[in-house]
């Protein structure tokens, strides 16, 4: 099946393939996914893409560290099952980073094809391959040599469910501890059906369950069990849970009915599967809905809120677009879809009617002025710019804040001024033997810099218990 | 899954459920809730931990069949179990010994109110408890809190048992006495009647403490859904809360947002109904 090696000139010859998608006009109304995924032949063809050179930017590039160049070359000689096993040691959710991961801003914008031309498109090459092995090849299985040490994960997410599997490989006992009631945190409650289908998220668990990671539901670490009870239980503890609190506009009508904020639409929508004609979960619909904001987020309220049958489905941002932090496939297949985009506009007012649900959104107009702190331009308001927005829902995604429900009930850890949990270069926290990351370290960041830290976390903590 | 061990009708459409959850009967508080889901696919519903037995592993909790989420879970019998409980969560009570205080309970509000009355008895507070229902038949724990409280005093709306009109009117006596007037009033109950007792107590500025149940998702501060204005300021009852001070609470706000989703639940419920018979 492997043909002969090709030239780089050959190589070099082959221009980047194109992801096969829904119609934009059709899947605006629905909920399935906007990407088909490539064809075996697309993919083999456009793994020979990689010249397999030897800066290895793009390993780099990846927080995760994926040996791409691998996987590459053996996807190239047809040889799928071994590029899938490349992936899956380095990755423990594939499936999902070669569907929600930036590439732009990583492996790719670094690949050295990307130079002259186009780089090799590693993430839908990842998404091939991860799709492919979870239809063709069984799920990985616990390695025979257990340690016998016993690790705690808090929070199912992607930071954690990385974590779990790195330490399920090595051959500690893994326990993860979730709030909700099902597993993946923002993967199932924030990213929508359409951008990644929880049947992928449920075949990444199961991947990690037959890893012999176990799952326990509906546990509120600071409430349920605090992380003093899960050091005296456990070797070590992961902390990864997550964004927490989301913030407001504080601006007057915020507590009028049809404001929420993102978490609570796509909770509703994705967790609690409100687009379904079955659910039992109510969801505000409306001819106008805007969406505050310019991260994936907000993409995803507005994309989620056009296909509730919003007429008008609106993203008010208050500066540009070039200072817009979401993923430009985001962007692009949002404006595809009939998305609206109000770029340096800020929301002054909400406005509702006497039966307290909102009715308009009172917006002014912005201009960029001198960089900021985060070195973007700073949107100063134009006087006298003032409209008004008709608008019966309104969606405000704008970040999150530190959740306090954990830190809380552990006193002995060490917070920075934001609430954070403050971590060393192994990611250790204050306290010995418990470990930090993603959002709740971060403050806010994507599913794949959660997953480095995961992994990380992972190698630190098995040091941490071997030198024990 | 969690198991129902025991389900017991106490009033009309209210059950009194004890499941098996054992690290929240360890884990709980008074004050604090858990939220239960039936089965996949259902929805999430807060209800108040109205006790537990940690050695059993048991919590105890009431449920209104009011909507088609609680009428689903009223109905499951042992030894079938409800498929989540998630919990303790919100904040725990602060429980002081201060003297004088008087728990204010309306509907079902009386459930939630038990474990406080209780904790409050507990903690030697002379506690004087009065509890209001439409009639007799919904006038809920009666002798249960007699067994602690000091004095139990109850009120009907059609003067069915106890003194006829609402909870305000016993607790306007005892405001005005000197004698009797407490530290702190704890008023658990429909909105409009934590309004009432609030504004009872506003000028003789008496602490009072109300429990908040707004709509809510996920129960642990990431939906915001539950947020409320307490002085001026947004909380989250489910992180903040869901203990608020009364004289501060904007319990018109708390109100219309209650009624969010009213519509679709009576269809909701109208629909249950239906593919029951």
């Amino acid at each position: 099946m492997s043909d002969q090696p090709l030239t780089p000139k050959e190589r070099m010859a082959i221009g980047r393939t194109t992801m096969p998608e829904q119609d934009p006009a059709k899947r605006a109304t629905n909920f399935e996914e906007v990407n088909f995924g490539l064809s075996y032949e697309a993919a083999v063809q456009e793994a020979k893409r990689c010249l397999v050179c030897k800066s290895r930017s793009c390993v780099e590039g990846c927080p995760v560290a994926v040996r791409i160049p691998e996987f590459l070359e053996a996807l190239a000689s047809g040889d799928v099952a071994g590029a899938a096993e490349i992936l899956r040691v380095d990755n423990a959710l594939p499936a999902t980073t070669g569907r929600v991961c930036p590439q732009e801003v990583q492996c790719e914008k670094v690949c050295v094809r990307g130079k002259k031309g186009d780089p090799v498109a590693i993430g839908w090459l990842e998404r091939f391959v991860a799709d492919w092995a979870a239809e063709n090849m069984a799920n990985p299985v616990a390695p025979d040599k257990q340690t016998g040490r016993t690790v705690a994960v808090v929070g199912s997410g992607p930071a954690g469910l990385t974590a779990a599997g790195e330490l399920a490989r090595m051959g500690h006992s893994v326990t993860v501890f979730e709030a909700l009631h099902d597993s993946g945190g923002v993967l199932r409650y924030g990213i929508p059906e359409f951008r990644l289908p929880k049947k992928i998220v449920d075949a990444e668990v199961a991947c990690l369950e037959s890893l012999g990671v176990k799952l326990e539901f509906n546990v509120i670490v600071g409430r349920t069990i605090t992380v003093t009870q899960i050091t005296e239980e456990f070797d070590a503890c992961f902390i990864a849970n997550g964004a927490g609190l989301p913030m407001f506009l504080n601006v007057p009508g915020e507590q009028l009915k049809g404001v929420y904020s993102s978490n609570e639409y796509l909770t509703r929508v994705n967790l609690m599967g409100a687009y379904k004609p079955e659910s039992t979960t109510p969801i505000a619909r409306g001819d106008n809905v805007v969406v505050f904001g310019g991260g994936n987020t907000a993409m995803d309220s507005v994309r989620t809120a056009k296909r509730l049958g919003a007429k008008r489905a609106i993203i008010a941002y208050r500066r540009s677009r070039e200072e817009m932090p979401a993923r430009i496939e985001e962007v692009h297949h949002a404006e595809e879809e009939g998305i609206e985009f109000m770029l340096l506009m800020s929301p002054l007012e909400i406005n509702g009617g006497e039966d307290g649900w909102v009715k308009s959104i009172r917006l002014q107009k912005m201009e960029l002025g001198e960089p900021d702190a985060s070195g973007r331009r700073r949107p100063v308001p134009i006087e006298g710019s003032e409209f008004e927005l008709e608008a019966q829902v309104a969606v405000v995604a704008i970040g999150t804040r530190a959740n306090p429900i954990l830190s809380s009930a552990c006193p002995d850890l060490k917070l920075n001024k934001w609430g954070n949990i403050e971590i060393d270069d192994n990611q250790m926290t204050s306290i010995p033997g418990v470990f930090a990351g993603g959002d709740i370290v971060r403050g806010g960041a994507t599913v794949i810099l959660a997953m480095g830290d995961g992994k990380h976390a992972a190698n630190a903590i098995d040091r941490y218990l071997q030198s024990k | 899954m969690y198991e129902v061990v025991s389900n017991v009708i106490i009033a009309p459409s209210i059950h009194r459920m004890e499941v098996r959850a054992p690290r929240i009967a360890a884990a709980r508080q008074a004050g604090q809730f858990v939220i239960v889901r039936c089965s996949e696919g259902g929805e999430r519903i807060p209800l108040t931990i109205a006790d537990a037995d940690p050695e059993a592993g048991t919590i105890t909790l009431m449920i209104q069949a009011i909507g088609a989420g609680t009428a689903k879970l009223a109905a499951i019998q042992p030894p079938d179990g409800i498929r989540d409980v998630a919990g303790p969560l919100g904040m725990p009570t602060e429980i002081e010994n201060v003297g004088k205080v008087v728990c204010v309970g309306g509907g079902v509000g009386t459930a939630v109110l038990f474990p406080l009355a209780k904790a409050l008895a507990d903690a030697g507070n002379h506690v004087t408890t009065i509890i209001g229902g439409r009639s007799e038949q919904f006038v809920i724990l009666r002798d249960e809190l007699a067994e602690f409280c000091d004095e139990v005093i109850v009120t009907t709306e059609d003067g069915s048992l106890g003194t006829k009109g609402f909870v305000t009117i016993p607790l306007g006596e005892i405001i005005a006495d000197p004698e009797k007037r407490p530290e702190a009033i704890y008023a658990i109950g429909p909105v409009p009647m934590m309004a009432a007792v609030a504004e009872q107590t506003r000028p003789s500025g008496i602490h009072t403490i109300v429990s908040l149940n707004p709509i809510m998702v996920d129960g642990t501060g990431m939906c915001g859904g539950c947020r409320v204005t307490v002085d001026g300021q947004v909380k989250f009852a489910c992180v903040d809360g869901p203990e608020f001070d009364g004289h501060l609470v904007d319990f018109r706000e708390l109100a219309t947002r209650q009624q969010a989703y009213c519509d679709d639940q009576h269809c909701r419920m109208t629909d249950a109904m239906e593919n029951q018979e």
